[in-house]
């Protein structure tokens, strides 16, 4: 969705729903990377990019102004990890009552494949639905990105995953192929046949094809012309390693071709790898892995015990995006849960976002920053570790951004930042604060879904003269 | 509450038996209707004075730089600075803190669906065929659940209804605990509480049977519970006429008993059930077959037929945003609580979730907000009730717990704010007047056993 500023202006002269000059003025402004928020600040986008925010900002003569006074303003909700735009319904959905299929989601939901032959290979994209209502409600919510991850079927590898806006269009990605997505935990073991260890084992094998494809390969194409609108797959980082005379595999191989050729961007360190664990030794045996394979641009994704090896992973330089609410002992990787441990690994020097772990919460993005105001609620309880107002508030925006090396295009109002904005009827972290406007690129988004024509449809029961079908707004 | 007393004497005779015996009959067996009772018991409190708290009574009223005073289990005094306060009281300084009832929550597994989540404790749905009323929740329940502990600490949860999981149209009866650690699930229960009946209706019964040769339908669904019941009211003819008259005893049926416990009144029935279409289907077969729905649970589409439910006096036990998990829950909106209180129902916020049990306060909170951003104005006091005095009535124990009034058991939280703020948690916790929790006091947290020598033990969670 890069567009050049010349593409922007013809778009924002041809619909009313395109980018123009807006200055949300008279907010309370929070920017998002850490900052407390300004009072009386203004905010100003013009062709879709942020031109800049702050106490007295100046706003140009031809912008629309918006008058936030009593109001808060800060950059979109970047969902930090979630399964947004796969699943329309998760459960149920048997394409006909009693068939007797094994696949409990078919027809609605494109989050795993268990049955497919590929797991690395697997790119997300093909499977987001950008008019999924799930992405409505939540932008309804003020969130604008979100990173979206497969989940894994049988192998311990889930694919390719991507970051999105959450605009009412049909053009969704911001970065495709962004991050592979893997489980070392738990899930990988149960995956890799039953235990970690073969879990690992599987691990180093994958990348040890994706280096033997990598030697044969033909030199990726990085120039020619881009052919807007089509894509050539020959350019493509994981597909040029199929082709050419030499692209040969020794017989010793467990994966598929597609397979390996999309790790190689992986063990090149050109796309990053999410792992999953939640386990302090998982943890730990993640943190040994980038010494093995110094080029891998590893974020550990979950990280319950993170806060009992927090300065190792500290040490190691290694984000992480954890759940903010997780304090059960839910299985056996979790027994240290604890709603310190986002704080705790903080303290210690962890760079730390949100996300969503959890399944069942993936179409509850909206709630994110519920949780991330009960970190801030539990500075205040003896022996517990909360985060200060401006962190949370980056864990939920230039947090998981800069995580996936986005940070120079969302997360934040700075300058040059990609125009998402939210304005709220108050603080955003309070869960009883609503959300007044949207901004995705700079195009003032609708914050209407199902749901409000549900309540709006509903709202007076009284008898009319014609049946509820017959009601809408 | 004529039901909790109904609860309390089981194990006395039953109605009619002892006033008119037939002359040469032996007397009716007379059956124990709580076979595992409670062995709860109120720990230790101490006079204890909240001063300079704002106050939700739990039923709707608030008190500013208000006064409560806590001793023997109960209320004592509940009123503004000017209420007399006995001398040697333990005295808490409440200004800038708000005091409410305990946090009931009629919708939860904990202890039947425990953490850690292995299949080895996962003991709530006895899914080996729809009808499965004989079952007992209580007989699942691990009372070493980590859960409860959170339940307390983090969402100020007194008491708590553990039900049956929905695979079955008839799922169990329910048990209603003391949030309070104790070695075996007698010592959690609550005295005096009805028993639950947890019937469901909709996709889960056909999902998990549709194969396993039925219910493989809605109507399958229908059908095989009104067949259970017409069973019930046969069996219910027969011990009636024993009791009346003597004779030989009727063959025991550990299901129908349950059944015909809710026939008499003594048993609540909490139906699971999503859709307005599906409720109103619901509501007409306890009709036909002469039994009452206590309360809908989940009750996604309530605010489509509000104005039904508050007719018929059932409560609606609701998330405050969950939608679209399933087929079911596709027509879930923000507004279903507030719409269902707007019209004069029974509004309860429940979790169904051990993570959800630990914020109700900010369900209840999201709700509210929603509620008035649609136009529907009510006070932070009067949404309490949905965390209160509402679940109470469910659960047939509002004589006991579930408002602030004097002589009430005292089951009181002490948050260290608004509780309908993000920011705010619980400072304090007492249950039948005794502390349980203390935020600022680590002594004052309960470790199950399961969490003893683990990474973490004791620490905040």
């Amino acid at each position: 969705m890069i567009r050049s500023a010349l593409a922007a202006l013809l778009v924002a002269a041809a619909s009313p729903l395109a980018a123009q000059s807006v200055a949300i003025v008279g907010g309370t402004v929070a920017l998002g990377d850490g900052s407390q928020p300004i009072e009386k600040g203004n905010v100003v986008i013009r062709n879709g990019k942020i031109v800049g925010a702050g106490y007295n900002f100046p706003v140009p003569a031809d912008a629309e102004v918006i008058n936030a006074s009593g109001k808060w303003v800060t950059p979109g909700i970047v969902a930090g990890f979630s399964r947004l735009g796969l699943a329309e319904v998760d459960l149920s959905m048997h394409e006909e009552e009693g068939s007797g299929g094994s696949q409990e989601t078919s027809g609605s939901a494109d989050d795993s494949t268990s049955n497919g032959p590929f797991s690395a290979a697997i790119d997300v994209v093909p499977a987001i639905n950008p008019l999924n209502s799930t992405i409505a409600v939540n932008r309804a919510d003020g969130v604008t990105r979100a990173i979206v991850a497969p989940n894994p079927g049988r192998s311990i590898f889930a694919g390719q995953g991507a970051v999105i806006d959450l605009g009412a269009d049909l053009d969704p990605v911001t970065a495709r192929r962004r991050f592979q997505f893997v489980e070392l935990g738990q899930a990988g073991a149960e995956n890799a046949g039953g235990s970690r260890a073969s879990a690992h084992v599987l691990f180093r094998n994958a990348l040890r094809e994706a280096a033997e494809l990598q030697r044969f390969a033909v030199p990726i194409s990085s120039g020619g012309r881009p052919d807007s609108g089509s894509e050539d797959i020959i350019r493509d980082p994981n597909e040029s390693r199929l082709v050419g005379p030499n692209a040969r595999r020794s017989e010793d191989v467990l994966l598929t071709r597609f397979d390996a050729a999309a790790l190689v961007p992986v063990l090149q360190g050109r796309q990053y790898l999410l792992v999953h664990v939640e386990r302090a030794s998982d943890i730990l045996q993640v943190i040994r892995l980038r010494r093995e394979f110094p080029s891998l641009k590893i974020v550990i994704v979950g990280a319950t015990e993170g806060w009992t090896v927090a300065d190792k992973i500290a040490a190691s330089g290694i984000p992480v995006i954890a759940s903010a609410a997780n304090d059960l002992p839910a299985s056996f990787e979790m027994l240290a849960a604890t709603w310190s441990n986002v704080g705790r690994m903080r303290n210690a020097g962890v760079k730390v976002s949100i996300g969503m772990i959890d399944d069942n919460d993936t179409r509850y993005l909206f709630n994110e920053r519920q949780y991330a105001g009960n970190l801030v609620g539990l500075a205040r309880v003896p022996g517990a570790t909360g985060v200060s107002w401006g962190e949370a508030l980056a864990m939920l925006t230039s947090g998981p951004a800069e995580t996936i090396g986005l940070g120079n295009q969302i997360g934040s109002l700075k300058a040059g930042r990609r125009g998402d904005v939210v304005i709220w009827s108050g603080d955003p972290l309070e869960m009883t604060s609503n959300v007044d406007a949207v901004w995705i690129d700079g195009v003032r988004q609708p914050i209407e879904s199902r749901q409000t024509k549900l309540r709006d449809r509903y709202r007076d029961l009284t008898p009319n003269t014609l049946p509820e079908a017959y009601r809408r707004n | 509450m004529r039901l909790g007393v109904a609860a309390l004497l089981m194990g006395a005779l039953l109605a009619g038996c002892a006033t008119n015996p037939p002359p040469k009959k032996a007397a009716p067996v007379r059956i124990n209707e709580d076979p595992y009772p409670s062995t709860y018991h109120a720990y230790p409190g101490t006079l204890t004075v909240i001063r300079g708290a704002t106050i939700y009574d739990g039923e709707g009223g608030q008190i500013d730089n208000g006064t409560i005073v806590l001793a023997d289990g109960a209320i004592q005094a509940l009123g503004g600075p000017e209420t007399a306060v006995p001398a040697g009281a333990f005295e808490i300084d409440g200004h800038g803190k708000w005091v409410t009832p305990g946090v009931i929550d009629v919708h939860s597994h904990l202890g039947d669906y425990p953490s850690p989540g292995t299949s080895s404790l996962s003991d709530g749905n006895e899914a080996t065929g729809p009808v499965r009323p004989e079952v007992w929740a209580e007989h699942s329940v691990w009372p070493q659940d980590p859960g409860f502990s959170r339940a307390l600490a983090n969402g100020g949860i007194t008491t708590l209804q553990i039900l049956p999981g929905s695979a079955n149209l008839f799922g169990g009866r329910s048990v209603v605990l003391k949030n309070v650690p104790a070695r075996t699930v007698q010592g959690m229960k609550f005295p005096g509480a009805p028993y639950g009946l947890k019937m469901a209706c909709g996709e889960n019964p056909k999902r998990v049977y549709g194969q396993k040769g039925g219910p493989q339908t809605r109507m399958g669904n229908i059908a095989v519970t009104r067949a259970a019941w017409l069973k019930a009211q046969s069996y219910k003819r027969k011990w009636d006429k024993y009791e009346r008259d003597g004779g030989e005893m009727p063959e025991r049926d550990l299901a129908m008993d349950t059944l015909k416990g809710v026939l008499d009144g003594k048993i609540l029935v909490h139906n699971h059930c999503y859709r307005a279409d599906e409720m109103a289907i619901m509501i007409d077969l306890s009709h036909e077959m002469g039994y009452k729905i206590t309360a809908f649970h989940h009750a996604v589409e309530a605010y489509k037929i509000a104005d039904l439910l508050a007719k018929e006096g059932i409560c609606s036990a609701m998330w405050a945003d969950w939608w679209g998990f399933k087929m079911e829950a596709y027509d879930g909106i923000k507004e279903n609580i507030p719409f269902v209180d707007k019209a004069g129902a029974c509004a309860i916020v429940h979790s169904d979730d051990p993570n959800g049990i630990q914020h109700l306060n900010q369900e209840a909170a999201k709700a509210l907000a929603d509620g008035r951003r649609a136009g529907y104005n009510i006070t932070d006091a009067s949404a309490w009730r949905w965390l209160a005095i509402n679940p109470a009535k469910a659960l047939g124990i509002a004589d006991k717990t579930g408002s602030l009034k004097q002589g009430k058991e005292a089951d009181v939280v002490l948050w260290n704010g608004n509780p309908l703020s993000s920011y705010t948690r619980p400072d304090k916790v007492w249950i039948d007047g005794a502390m349980m929790y203390d935020a600022e006091n680590p002594r004052l947290r309960p470790v199950s056993d399961f969490e003893l020598g683990q990474p973490g033990e004791g620490d905040v969670k």
